[in-house]
């Protein structure tokens, strides 16, 4: 088994803003990331996958394969986005980089098979940078 | 404890399977078949688990298993193109997958001379792509 890393960079704006919490509160719990306008990052994913090396093409996973899969969970409905209107899970649910971290994986999850078909390789985990110094990974364990 | 060193070197190489035809290379390759090859600066990062030694406070000395990477592994890759001057790579497709599985087999036996024991290898292609393999057992 080996472990295949592919990076991918997206843009988008958000707001850190909860609705089950009062204006006052919003804004002492997320301080400047509560904006009305909102702010943007330069996200970078880490998708990692793993499997056997198949022998034909030396490959464990085929490159091609994941970049479309990645532009049309990830790339496509987050770039150059602001992530609370861009008609996802967002709209109800706080884009904090951890519940986007979870979206990320879930997108790629459901899709997985319909790119991967067969038992290998399999999702190991995505790791996502807010910026470079905030930093997060979910794996199917967490 | 995990103690990685880092190490690069510079090589060409062809993602090409010898017992395919050109245009099937071609299908599953894309670019990265073009036959007279294309480079990358490779980054390794060789880690070994041990114990730190009660004395040295070192699980190894990081120098030594600096010179067991350059000759077990540099002097072989770098500046080379892989398919034809380095194997298994004449008949193995030189992916960063197989780049990696080989360091795992060139270094595991030698690091015995250094302390620690093998536990991963990441090879990075580019910023973009890199792979880790921990050995057949994992």
């Amino acid at each position: 088994m080996i472990r295949v890393t592919h990076v991918y960079r997206f843009s988008a704006s958000h707001r850190l803003h909860a609705p089950g919490l009062s204006a006052s509160e919003n804004a002492e719990l997320y301080g400047k990331c509560n904006n009305p306008y909102g702010h943007g990052h330069n996200y970078q994913i880490e998708v990692s996958a793993r499997g056997p090396v198949e022998e034909r093409s030396g490959r464990a996973v085929d490159p091609r394969a994941l970049d479309r899969l990645v532009k049309e969970q990830v790339i496509e409905p987050f770039d150059q986005q602001n992530l609370n209107t861009a008609g996802t899970i967002f709209e109800e649910v706080v884009p904090t980089t951890e519940n986007l971290a979870r979206e990320i994986y879930r997108r790629l999850a459901v899709s997985w098979q319909s790119v991967f078909p067969g038992a290998w390789p399999v999702l190991e985990k995505v790791r996502i940078a807010e910026t470079p110094r905030n930093i997060f990974e979910v794996s199917d364990n967490a | 404890m995990l103690v990685t060193k880092r190490v690069e070197f510079s090589a060409s190489h062809v993602s090409r399977n010898p017992i395919l035809s050109d245009r099937e290379n071609e299908e599953l390759f894309g670019a990265a078949a073009n036959p007279h090859g294309h480079g990358h600066n490779y980054v390794i990062d060789v880690t070994v688990e041990g114990d730190p030694d009660p004395v040295t406070g070192m699980v190894l000395d990081l120098k030594k298993l600096k010179e067991v990477v350059n000759r077990e592994v540099i002097q072989t890759y770098d500046h080379r193109f892989l398919n034809h001057e380095v194997t298994p790579f004449d008949h193995v497709v030189p992916t960063v997958e197989n780049i990696a599985i080989d360091i795992w087999h060139r270094l595991a036996p030698h690091i015995s001379e250094v302390g620690g024991q093998l536990h991963g290898i990441r090879v990075y292609e580019t910023d973009d792509l890199y792979v880790d393999y921990f050995g057949e057992a994992a």
